[in-house]
């Protein structure tokens, strides 16, 4: 192919004018539909590349006055424009160092329109409690305001269940940014072991407002609150634990 | 200040903020740069043979020392001055890593040696030389640059001077590169690593609940409740200028940071052609002279009929010469980002070591409702049109488009593609694209200053080939911002099939932006003979930037052979895929 056009190239006659002028050669004994061959088989660019990323969106202590616990939630992914890995955590450690509601997940990621991707996979419950195993269907993306929501479905042999999370950035400066964040998780049945009732079963909300030193770290300050309901909220009571708990939070929310 | 730029590094929020001006320690700068260094301190070869190296070469623009990817060992890399009618050999031996290339851009070349790795050659491996051997049948003003990579961010690019046959059709006294381009310490895939995270990620000028309350004062809450709303919806931002900003770049002229003041000499009186040169990876540059006008003599390489003015717009690859006649003060050659986020800077002056004063930096452009392509309606027509705020905006995006297209009266759009929706690569359809060729550009004002339009440029002789089109090419310009991801039709480069013209044809070339940003669109080894209402004077260009939202046309005579590359000029938009290869055959 090199060849060819070194050669067709020397032979080019040219008919110079005040510009660089029409130039005359024999055109390239190329077919219309015939597929384009790249010189060395190498596209000119690389739209394709995989890129990965890893966010931290919470790492975070709470405080209530009494005790101290520690939350992370994050995600992480690896791919292309159109196809992704996508793995999620998130999971919290208290002050006797008892892990709990421990969500793992690990997901294909198929972006779907401008604002969504649409992900299934598996999710696995697993933290000091007995471990659960569900089969995993979403979509995640940028709602209309810049609203981030995540909506799964979960089904396992013990039922159904739904998370579904929101998050909004107000700007108050370039760098001060005031994040309100929920997350809801709903169950089609009890499961009395891990601590979760049917219908709605609990709430992890949080205000947050942070600083980016840089995009990609930020220290915050912020409350958080996670209530408890119906079954669950028995469930709490008989584990002496308390169903509607507001606490001071500060971490630092950072990606790479 | 200022070598903090890398992500993570902790910076103050002013620093940040201010662009990185350069590396500003007197007492050392002195010695690395001095000031009032002028072109004769600039490489420049000429003749009919070239060795040119490509290598690691150190660079200290931040007061970081860094790596760039120089030629001959610099940043920019030598001036090549050519001569019209000679043959010329440039030998090009990769001394880098990684596989390189040099593109010679604007140059009418056999397809062989445009230096598009893939497309006109293999790309010269590490350790290897390609000879390249062109007829050179043109002047002007043009540079030259790397095609692989990332490495025209790292420093792969210079000038080319080709000096007319036939004497030039405008006197000057003496000549002079400004080469304008943008440089950054992080490197190329992290930027466009981190801007597939957040398409944001360099704009610290984005709307905050300080400019809500300042626009409720100004303009009233319900208006500024239902602006926020509209942007809301579309998810989209109107301080969405460029996408690389001064939070991470330093903008440079002939290689200088705004500190180092490159200067050019002259003598009172004299008649001085500079020859400005956008060189940069993805910054759009306003240029202008405080106290001198400027007249604009050619474009892309191309004479023009003589334009005094004020100020210009460069898009990314394009070239301006102009002549300017400085009496006995210094001037300041002033080039700040279309963002407002910082500027290069030089000095003309009658004496080593003079400055002027800087001026300050215009204020920054909005985008409006007429760069998403819905015309030039003002704000009170779009919030009649308001959205319902549907979950998934695709069906209201589409149930406005034809509403709009009814109520607007605009007509059905030539060649626009009722088949191109909103999709993962399309955040917007333009629904009304608008002729803006007479307009300089947002964020200028032409009541303030006289500013270059598209429509000012007329050839000083009329085109080569007077035959009308045989067919058109619509092409849209579309992306999704969000996703950062771009291309033509909806499609990137890996997605889509190469656009085929016949050898000899005459074809024209429609291109309709639906993005909101601006595109320097660059067709390598044909000319584009931009509609600009010129008639047969119509400018000869090689790369035409078509703003958001607009919609315009060129010609082009498919005469020479071979496979070209036809891309956006925003480095980090080629390479995401918007991008075409172009087979004449």
């Amino acid at each position: 192919m090199r060849t060819v056009l070194i050669a067709l190239a020397c032979s080019a006659a040219l008919l110079g004018s005040g510009r660089a002028g029409a130039q005359t050669a024999t055109p390239a004994q190329q077919d219309e539909t015939s597929p384009v061959q790249y010189i060395g088989g190498m596209p000119p660019m690389m739209d394709t590349a995989a890129i990965g990323h890893v966010l931290l969106e919470q790492l975070e202590d709470r405080w209530n006055g009494s005790g101290h616990g520690f939350r992370f939630d994050g995600q992480g992914w690896y791919g292309t424009d159109y196809d992704k890995i996508w793995v999620k955590s998130e999971g919290e450690v208290d002050s006797r160092g008892r892990v709990g509601d421990g969500q793992h997940e690990l997901l294909y990621d198929r972006a779907t329109s401008t604002f969504f991707d649409i992900q299934a996979g598996v999710r696995i419950d697993a933290d000091s409690g007995p471990t659960r195993a569900w089969a995993a269907f979403g979509v995640q993306g940028l709602a209309v305001y810049f609203i981030d929501v995540e909506a799964t479905a979960y089904v396992s042999d013990r039922g159904g269940a739904a998370r579904l999370k929101a998050s909004y950035d107000l700007l108050i400066t370039q760098r001060l940014i005031l994040q309100p964040e929920a997350e809801l998780n709903l169950y089609s049945a009890s499961d009395r072991e891990r601590g979760v009732g049917a219908g709605l079963s609990d709430i992890d909300a949080g205000l947050r407002l942070r600083y980016e030193i840089s995009r990609k770290f930020a220290p915050y300050v912020g409350v958080s609150y996670q209530g408890r309901y119906g079954d669950a909220a028995a469930f709490a009571r008989r584990d002496h634990e308390s169903t509607s708990d507001a606490r001071f939070a500060f971490g630092v929310r950072a990606w790479f | 200040m200022s070598s903090t730029i890398s992500g993570g590094a902790p910076f103050g929020a002013i620093g940040r903020r201010r662009f990185i001006q350069g590396f500003a320690a007197a007492g050392t700068l002195a010695a690395v740069t001095a000031p009032g260094r002028s072109l004769a301190a600039q490489p420049s070869l000429s003749g009919t043979v070239f060795d040119l190296t490509i290598g690691e070469t150190p660079i200290n623009v931040t007061g970081k020392k860094m790596v760039a990817t120089g030629i001959n060992g610099g940043v920019p890399g030598p001036v090549l001055r050519w001569r019209e009618g000679d043959m010329v050999t440039l030998n090009v031996t990769n001394r880098l890593a990684a596989p390189s290339s040099i593109h010679w851009h604007g140059i009418r070349s056999p397809a062989a040696m445009d230096g598009v790795p893939g497309l006109s050659f293999a790309g010269i491996e590490p350790g290897q030389t390609f000879t390249y051997r062109i007829p050179i049948h043109q002047s002007g003003t043009y540079w030259y640059h790397s095609h692989s990579g990332f490495q025209e961010q790292t420093g792969v690019y210079g000038a080319i001077i080709i000096e007319p046959k036939d004497g030039y059709a405008d006197k000057f006294d003496r000549d002079y590169v400004v080469l304008l381009s943008d440089w950054s310490d992080d490197d190329p895939e992290t930027i466009v690593s981190n801007l597939k995270f957040q398409s944001d990620y360099y704009n610290f000028n984005q709307r905050t609940l300080g400019t809500f309350i300042a626009d409720a004062a100004k303009d009233g809450l319900r208006k500024t409740i239902a602006d926020r709303r509209m942007w809301g919806e579309m998810r989209m931002s109107p301080t969405d200028i460029l996408d690389v900003s001064g939070s991470v770049y330093t903008y440079l002229m002939n290689g200088q940071a705004p500190a180092g003041n490159w200067s050019a000499l002259f003598r009172p009186g004299e008649r001085v052609r500079l020859r400005f040169i956008n060189g940069s990876s993805m910054t759009i540059f306003d240029v202008r002279i405080p106290g001198l006008k400027m007249t604009v003599v050619q474009a892309d390489g191309n004479d023009v009929v003589p334009v005094a003015v004020d100020e210009f717009r460069m898009g990314v690859a394009e070239t301006y010469d102009v002549i300017v006649e400085p009496g006995a003060d210094a001037y300041t050659i002033f080039a700040q980002s279309m963002d407002r986020t910082g500027f290069a800077r030089g000095t003309l002056a009658p004496r080593e070591g003079m400055a002027a004063a800087i001026p300050p930096m215009d204020p920054r452009p909005l985008r409006t409702m007429a760069d998403m392509g819905m015309g030039n309606m003002d704000m009170s027509g779009t919030k009649d049109m308001d959205m319902p705020a549907a979950p998934e905006n695709q069906d209201a995006m589409q149930g406005m488009k034809m509403e709009g297209m009814a109520g607007m009266d605009h007509g059905a759009i030539p060649g626009s593609r009722s088949d191109l929706q909103q999709s993962v690569a399309v955040d917007n359809v333009a629904m009304a694209p608008a002729d803006r060729i007479s307009e300089p550009g947002i964020g200028l004002d032409p009541a303030r200053r006289r500013v270059l339009a598209y429509s000012d440029l007329r050839a000083r002789i009329p085109g080569d080939d007077p035959r009308p089109p045989s067919r058109e090419i619509t092409l849209h310009l579309t992306g999704n911002m969000q996703r950062f991801i771009w291309g033509f039709d909806g499609k990137k480069f890996s997605e889509a099939e190469p656009i085929r013209l016949k050898f000899g044809e005459r074809v024209r070339f429609i291109l309709i932006n639906d993005t909101m940003m601006d595109h320097p669109i660059h067709l390598h080894g044909l000319w584009s003979e931009l509609e600009n209402g010129q008639g047969e004077y119509r400018p000869y260009k090689h790369t035409v930037t078509v703003q958001a939202g607009e919609k315009l046309s060129y010609l082009v005579t498919a005469d020479e052979p071979g496979m070209w590359a036809y891309h956006c000029h925003l480095l980090y938009h080629m390479e995401m895929g918007m991008f075409r290869t172009v087979v004449v055959s």
